[in-house]
């Protein structure tokens, strides 16, 4: 395997007096015909930050798995502060000192702060003198860390940035001297990110172990010492941050040259709107405001980007635009059609005036999984004559259009009759786009495009989306990734608690702005 | 009128209140255990009817309500352990899985019955020294004098048999486990978020069993009451439907010990007061066709449960096998 020379650059590391913290050698894990994880051979200095990287799929959550006791290696050794150890279970990871904060948190959301760090770790059988133990505890713990977190609040209330210091203050309480946190930024904004940062600085200050999972590069290049590439379940590169660099990193990652994106942005369109929102106002159904009182305009030939941390309402917004939910107060027009919770649009007829809708989430709302691709391929134009013979479904000429879709947007594998379910995050991304740019739309809602899609398939998609909207389609584009939105957008507008809370040109955003409106901390900065 | 509003009837009332709602209370303390701890619980009412069957033959046979008790609490563990083997191990559908437990209690009890004491399904009649009998509280006819209070008092609360004053009892047991132990948090962990309670490093199977467990005694417990406490035998689906009215108290109180044992407590009343009804005029309607008296708590229960109660929320993860593998 050439990859295998790679690893060579372990040579580059410090030499290490203590003990490694961690030593991973030679882990296999394979899942069906899948090998998640090769030969993985790993080595984490004590007191440092250790950055690991890779594209989805690539093998990271599973070696974390491993080493929290999730999975089991098929093979291979661990050793935590230079003892062989082995790691069957959640308990045995804690016991050896490693504790880990998920990327979906591991919260019990009924509960208070104060229960959820003392599930597991109550130090007898009566709560009540575990929970004031507790409680003296953590305050000596926040104030050292600056971890602040109401102990009782109810979890679930909390913003998502308390939540995670929740899940640190876990496992410090349960004296982690190892730390593992598995994309912990894809749910904050910068300046939270920011200060989860300058946490793990002073957690590394005392002598804490810290693995950082993420995609994000310029976050390895931020914080980290160390930084291993993963790629295809392989190790391929291990070495100082200091050395190397974010294009050379996404190169290994990837396996090959990545041109950096670059499109026109497209400052004063001059097209009509596709989409007028009017004093749009809408309610859940517990009466919560989830869009309060936004108006805006999207033109043709022009991709306006909503911005924000998931949750403020954007997801809401596109529902009703697409026609799932029905708009509460105000109205909108889309694409030359009014509508108003009266005369509201149907998502099948939306599709058939030229509205077509890339959803957030593609597993609930974009594709079946126990579908064919083919049948995917055809969800909402089912009743197209063109795969219809009489009272059935003409299978041949639906998989005829699938095999194209797929040819055209890069699918693979390319076999129509796979089920859904069998393609990567990606792959059935691009199937999902392909179906709905194929009715040529002069309106495209697109959620979420690229979230848990890999770095080649980014690349496919941002182009598509570009190439849409020079056809002059308007494109309103929700992400909570803000470097997609920058990359793509020619307006951004800023939602915050369901309130648009700032609007930026894309030739002249800038992310620390965009940064603090997402926060609506403008004025505070200010 | 008056004979249906003086002090002795609604004291009366009461009492039978407790009585009838003996079973419910039991039966919702066993389901809400197993159901915070994320298992649907239909099958009370089979185990129910299975542990009164077991302790209405075991009494006649040997002549001790002790034996009988312990032979209902382990049946109903039993099929507990059934259930939960059904639900957490092999990872099956809890909802099947109670129906069936319920079918099988229904059909083999009858069954075996035939099979043993060949009376149509029904166990032998048994002598009361066989059976769990009334207690009175110590210096109760004293206590009795004493206004307003002492009447109560002797009338309601005295005078029942052991099993009454357990399941009294379990309430604040059961309110205490949950909200003030280790047991009770891991518990109601594992109903929310049973992927947390599995990397705090807790096994969710064992925390699951353990619940069912619990279930299982306090099923069985039910079960025994019925058929050698309140009864003197066991007859055939004796429990009528008891188990489903009792989970449905559950639900309606939201998954909480104390309005549980409101909502049993109110079923037990309605079914009181139904006993009382039957053939008694009521002005301006006349006389209520018994059926739709004996109807009136199945018919509360539905009604309830179709929205008065407003939006109940389970525990997250009710009714979901969990598994870590991918």
């Amino acid at each position: 395997m050439q990859n295998q020379k790679t690893q060579g650059e372990d040579r580059n590391l410090p030499p290490a007096n203590d003990p490694l913290a961690i030593e991973l050698r030679k882990i296999c894990k394979r899942f069906g015909q899948v090998q998640a994880n090769r030969n993985i051979d790993l080595q984490v200095q004590p007191g440092t930050i250790h950055g690991i990287v890779g594209e989805n799929g690539a093998g990271k959550s599973t070696l974390m798995s491993i080493l929290y006791g999730f999975y089991q290696a098929d093979s291979g050794e661990i050793l935590i502060n230079g003892k062989p150890t082995k790691i069957k279970s959640s308990r045995d990871a804690i016991d050896s000192g490693i504790g880990m904060v998920h990327q979906h948190f591991m919260l019990v959301e009924t509960f208070t702060v104060l229960e959820n760090v003392l599930l597991g770790a109550e130090q007898s059988a009566m709560l009540d003198k575990s929970e004031s133990n507790a409680r003296e505890v953590l305050e000596h713990l926040s104030a050292e860390y600056q971890l602040s977190v109401p102990l009782d609040a109810i979890t679930g209330e909390l913003p998502v940035g308390q939540q995670q210091r929740t899940e640190i203050l876990k496992a410090l309480y349960r004296n982690a001297e190892i730390l593992i946190l598995d994309e912990p930024t894809g749910v904050l904004t910068p300046q939270e990110a920011d200060q989860l940062f300058r946490v793990l600085q002073a957690l590394k200050d005392r002598g804490v172990t810290i693995i950082l999972i993420t995609h994000k590069l310029r976050e390895i290049m931020d914080i980290t010492d160390n930084v291993s590439v993963l790629r295809l379940g392989e190790i391929v590169s291990t070495q100082r941050t200091a050395d190397t660099s974010t294009a050379a990193l996404a190169e290994l990652m990837v396996g090959r040259k990545l041109e950096t994106q670059h499109f026109e942005k497209i400052d004063n369109p001059d097209g009509e709107n596709g989409i007028e929102v009017h004093n749009l106002t809408v309610k859940d159904d517990r009466g919560l405001t989830r869009i309060d009182n936004i108006s805006f305009n999207v033109k043709r030939g022009e991709i306006v980007g909503i911005a924000g941390v998931a949750g403020n309402g954007q997801s809401t917004l596109l529902e009703v635009l697409a026609g799932i939910q029905s708009p509460g107060s105000g109205e909108f027009v889309i694409n030359g059609h009014n509508v108003t919770s009266t005369t509201a649009i149907s998502p099948k007829e939306m599709r058939e005036i030229g509205v077509q809708h890339v959803p957030e989430d593609r597993l609930r709302l974009g594709l079946i999984k126990s579908f064919s691709a083919a049948e995917s391929s055809v969800l909402g134009y089912q009743n197209r004559k063109k795969f219809n013979w009489r009272m059935f479904l003409n299978i041949r000429s639906i998989r005829t259009a699938c095999k194209k879709l797929m040819q055209a947007f890069d699918v693979r594998p390319p076999d129509p009759k796979l089920k859904s379910s069998s393609f990567s995050g990606g792959n059935q991304q691009k199937l999902i786009l392909a179906r709905e740019l194929d009715q040529s739309p002069s309106v495209l809602l697109v959620g979420q495009p690229t979230r848990g899609v890999d770095i080649g398939a980014i690349e496919l998609i941002h182009q598509k989306i570009i190439e849409i909207r020079d056809a002059n389609c308007a494109v309103l584009l929700v992400s909570v990734e803000l470097d997609e939105i920058m990359t793509l957008s020619d307006r951004i507008l800023v939602m915050f608690e369901g309130r648009i809370v700032g609007t930026m040109k894309g030739s002249d955003a800038d992310k620390t702005t965009l940064g603090l409106m997402m926060a609506n901390a403008m004025d505070d900065a200010a | 009128m008056d004979s249906l509003l003086n002090v002795q009837t609604v004291l009366s009332t009461l009492d039978a209140t407790l009585r009838v709602s003996t079973p419910l209370i039991l039966c919702a303390m066993a389901g809400l255990f197993s159901e915070r701890s994320g298992i649907i619980d239909i099958s009370l009412e089979g185990k129910m009817l299975f542990a009164a069957f077991a302790a209405g033959a075991v009494a006649a046979v040997t002549g001790s309500p002790w034996l009988a008790l312990v032979a209902g609490m382990l049946i109903s563990t039993v099929l507990s352990l059934l259930h939960g083997f059904a639900c957490i191990t092999t990872r099956g559908d809890q909802v099947v899985s109670g129906l069936a437990i319920n079918v099988l209690a229904s059909g083999l009890t009858i069954v075996l019955g035939i099979a043993w004491f060949s009376q149509g399904g029904q166990t032998p009649a048994l002598a009361s020294d066989a059976r769990f009998m009334p207690l009175e509280l110590p210096f109760i006819e004293q206590i009795g004098t004493i206004p307003f209070i002492g009447p109560f008092l002797e009338i309601v609360i005295s005078g029942h048999n052991l099993l009454v004053y357990v399941a009294l009892i379990a309430v604040p047991i059961t309110w205490w486990v949950v909200y003030k132990t280790r047991f009770g948090l891991r518990l109601r962990a594992v109903g929310e978020n049973p992927l947390a309670v599995d990397t705090a490093g807790i096994s969710v199977s064992l925390l699951r069993y353990k619940a069912v467990v619990i279930a299982g005694v306090l099923c069985g417990i039910a079960g025994t009451y019925l058929a050698i406490a309140q009864n003197a035998a066991f007859a055939r689906e004796m429990t009528a439907g008891q188990g489903y009215i009792a989970l449905a108290a559950m639900i309606f109180g939201k998954w909480r010990p104390v309005p549980a044992l409101l909502a049993c407590l109110m079923f037990g009343f309605l079914d009181a007061v139904a006993i009382r009804l039957q053939g008694v005029p009521l002005p301006g309607i006349g006389e209520v066709p018994v059926q739709l008296i004996q109807a009136l708590p199945y018919i509360l229960t539905v009604v309830l449960l179709a929205g008065f109660i407003g939006k109940a929320v389970a525990p997250k993860a009710i009714g979901v096998p969990f598994a870590k593998e991918r």
